[in-house]
């Protein structure tokens, strides 16, 4: 006789299996109640035919019926477990490898130095949309993909959001994964952008900014994605931010970018801007790259949890992931009504970032040399070539004024300018916003000033000088 | 290997036991969906290690995440697609699997949906069709049929529907089907040719919603919505020597590609 076993902690009492029975095999106990509902029993067992049409149709699997089925074929077995997918052999931390592009001297554009960067990091899925200024980076790394040995995806989304999107999707699958775009697709990829960071998900997102807001001025520069690049996703995170100021650096930060995303499972946003991504002047390709690869799991060790950073497993390796946006435990199931996993998760977004500020905070000074300064300029990206050249202006009739440069603007490298400034008399932030990074900086030095210009040109070191000249009167 | 027929015991390997009773509302389609799909699996002895299942927003993309013991990746709202492109691209070796509901494929994923459709992309995308957007209280969606009342339309919906198989089609998919959940061999099924299928594999499943759809449309009990199905649909064979008089207010199921 078949055996019908209904699982009374997962019936709903949907009564479905009692009305899809041809034998009236089931039925609703009216006189017990049970779990909020009166209970399914088996009050016919020998009229069953193994039909299933109770068990396929319930929809709490709580139902299982065990016998030979009325057409004869034998009932489900289980498969034998076939042996565990290979772990994938490769290699992971600090590494140095031959650079793909062979060592020399070469004559680039910014965003073409980007995608040479991305390839010497070990990029190898780059999905994008097209965008003024920022598709030469696309262009390029689809044409040098092709070229290129081993594994090298290139897809064009339809959009910017398909494109982040995809880019996760392939980084859980094993991949260094890229998008680059300008201001319009960042403002489509920020919902994204908080799903890498509460994934814990390894991607380069580069922002050759242009002038906003909106469509604005397509092929001019702009700085104005400062602020929205740290807080355009929703709710509380860290996140790391570069910012090149050269076709070298194109090169060099996008390297620097891959690295501290492997390192801290972060996405890492190149902030560029359309002066240094249509720049064209030499770099220096040498002949080695050290590249971080992320760390996988050794054992059953959670993927959310456990340490600052933890282990990245990869799909398709038996690791039964549950990756998820919601707020998740270390092993990600979702806890989306607990106050202590929401608090835990995110605290850890963010300190995994705060507590390693000497991995990731990188600034540069320039003319500061001496004791004392009359002035200090701050400015980042390409407004820190003009910012520097005013400096040396000012030097030449006698001021001593100096330049501090943030390379990582996020977090903000607050303690560096809070030394470089205590020695000045006076700070000017120089900036293509209204006055964006001035906002940080006078966290530190509140009484800095700004000069800011939003008209879809390059600041000249001669506006600067000038703007320099009237916090120096 | 024997053909079989999977069965709830023979399933258990594939679920988190942990996470059962499953949330979904007491005869919700989506968790005969659920359970056919598993067994589609199992009949099939795919190997849910090199399977990876990804869901978006909404009360379809918990149908894997947390239940189903794969890799599972739960996304965004409307773009597991998008996000489910990336990983199959890079490791083709991986059997992708969407399963999302209809105001997650079809509203704010539709872009994604017919994008992947043209480019053939090696998944399979079920969507778990029940008109309505659960999760959020019972609001229409773009497959709501006219007249229906949703917490958007009290008055009943104005706007027509989108054929998901005709939109699928048209954008180049290379499989496309349709059944509800209630022709539940058929759809088994169609499931493992849809699995075993190379490029772009479409099903559409009607999925009865008690809770939000039923409620305000004369259908609260679970019983008599999924039963609903059975004189709503009519099969593509017999659908083809219908007039259109005779298919109005009917949906055809069956193979479409």
């Amino acid at each position: 006789m078949p055996e019908i076993a209904i699982n009374r902690d997962w019936c709903k009492g949907c009564y479905i299996c009692v009305n899809v029975c041809p034998r009236h095999v089931l039925e609703i106990d009216q006189e017990s109640f049970d779990h909020g509902f009166h209970p399914v029993v088996v009050a016919r067992p020998e009229d069953c035919t193994v039909c299933r049409q109770c068990e396929l149709l319930c929809p709490d699997l709580a139902i299982s019926v065990s016998g030979e089925e009325a057409g004869g074929a034998p009932a489900g077995e289980s498969h034998a477990e076939p042996p565990a997918p290979a772990p994938r052999p490769l290699p992971q931390g600090w590494a140095t490898v031959p650079s793909p592009l062979p060592a020399g001297r070469y004559f680039l554009q910014g965003d073409e130095a980007c995608a040479e960067g991305a390839i010497a990091a070990g990029c190898n899925y780059y999905a994008g949309y097209p965008i003024t200024p920022a598709s030469e980076i696309m262009e390029r790394i689809c044409a040098r993909f092709a070229a290129l040995p081993g594994k090298h995806v290139f897809v064009q989304m339809e959009d910017e959001i398909a494109s982040i999107a995809s880019c996760i999707g392939a980084a859980w699958a094993g991949a260094k994964a890229m998008t680059a775009t300008s201001g319009p697709g960042i403002s489509l990829m920020l919902e994204n952008l908080g799903y890498a960071i509460i994934t814990e998900t390894p991607m380069v997102i580069v922002d050759v900014q242009r002038a906003g807001p909106s469509t604005g001025q397509a092929t001019r520069p702009g700085q104005g994605d400062f602020m929205q690049v740290r807080w355009g996703a929703h709710g509380d995170y860290e996140l790391i931010v570069l910012s090149p100021w050269s076709v070298a650096e194109m090169y060099t930060e996008t390297i620097r970018a891959f690295n501290l995303a492997e390192r801290f499972r972060v996405p890492v946003i190149l902030l560029a801007d359309e002066g240094v991504g249509h720049l064209r002047e030499n770099l220096t390709i040498p002949p080695e790259v050290r590249v971080f690869n992320r760390i996988g799991p050794s054992d059953r060790e959670p993927p959310f949890g456990g340490r600052p950073v933890p282990p990245m497993p990869v799909f398709g390796e038996g690791h039964r992931l549950l990756v998820t946006g919601s707020t998740h435990d270390e092993w990600g199931y979702r806890r989306t009504s607990s106050a202590k996993v929401q608090a835990e998760l995110t605290a850890r977004l963010c300190t995994k970032i705060t507590d390693s500020l000497d991995e990731i905070v990188e600034s540069e000074t320039y003319l500061c040399d001496d004791d004392h300064l009359d002035l200090l300029l701050v400015s980042f990206g390409f407004t820190a070539r003009s910012a520097l050249g005013a400096a040396r202006m000012a030097r030449e009739v006698g001021y001593r004024v100096g330049l501090f440069r943030p390379r990582t603007v996020w977090p903000f490298p607050a303690e560096a300018l809070r030394v470089v400034a205590a020695k000045s008399a006076r700070v000017l932030v120089a900036e293509m916003n209204r006055g964006q990074m001035l906002r940080e900086v006078q966290r530190v030095v509140p009484d800095a000033r700004g000069f800011g210009k939003t008209d879809g040109e390059v600041i000249a070191p001669d506006e600067i000088w000038d703007a320099a000249k009237e916090c120096l009167r | 290997m024997t053909a079989k027929t999977a069965t709830t015991a023979s399933i258990q390997k594939f679920i988190r036991p942990e996470v059962f009773p499953s949330t979904m509302c007491p005869g919700c389609g989506h968790g005969i969906l659920m359970g056919a799909i598993l067994r589609a699996v199992d009949e099939l002895g795919l190997d849910v290690r090199r399977m990876l299942f990804v869901s978006g927003i909404g009360c379809a993309g918990w149908i894997p995440s947390p239940h189903f013991a794969a890799d599972t990746l739960h996304t965004t709202h409307g773009r597991p697609v998008a996000f489910a492109t990336g990983a199959a691209l890079f490791n083709p070796d991986l059997n992708v699997v969407v399963i999302g509901g209809d105001g997650d494929i079809a509203a704010i994923g539709g872009n994604h949906l017919i994008h992947a459709a043209r480019r053939n992309l090696d998944m399979t995308v079920i969507c778990a069709n029940n008109q309505i957007y659960g999760m959020t209280g019972g609001q229409v969606t773009p497959t709501t049929d006219i007249g229906t009342i949703t917490a958007t339309t009290p008055q009943g919906n104005e706007e027509p529907p989108f054929d998901l198989c005709k939109l699928v089609e048209g954008a180049g998919a290379s499989f496309v089907a349709r059944y509800s959940v209630y022709h539940i061999r058929p759809l088994i099924r169609t499931l493992k040719e849809a699995l075993q299928h190379k490029g772009f594999a479409f099903v559409e499943v009607l999925s009865p919603c008690p809770t939000q759809w039923g409620r305000r449309n004369q259908f609260a009990d679970p019983v008599a919505l999924l039963e609903r199905y059975k004189t709503l649909c009519v099969p593509k064979d017999r659908a083809e020597k219908m007039s259109p008089e005779e298919l109005a207010g009917k949906v055809v199921v069956g193979r479409f590609r």
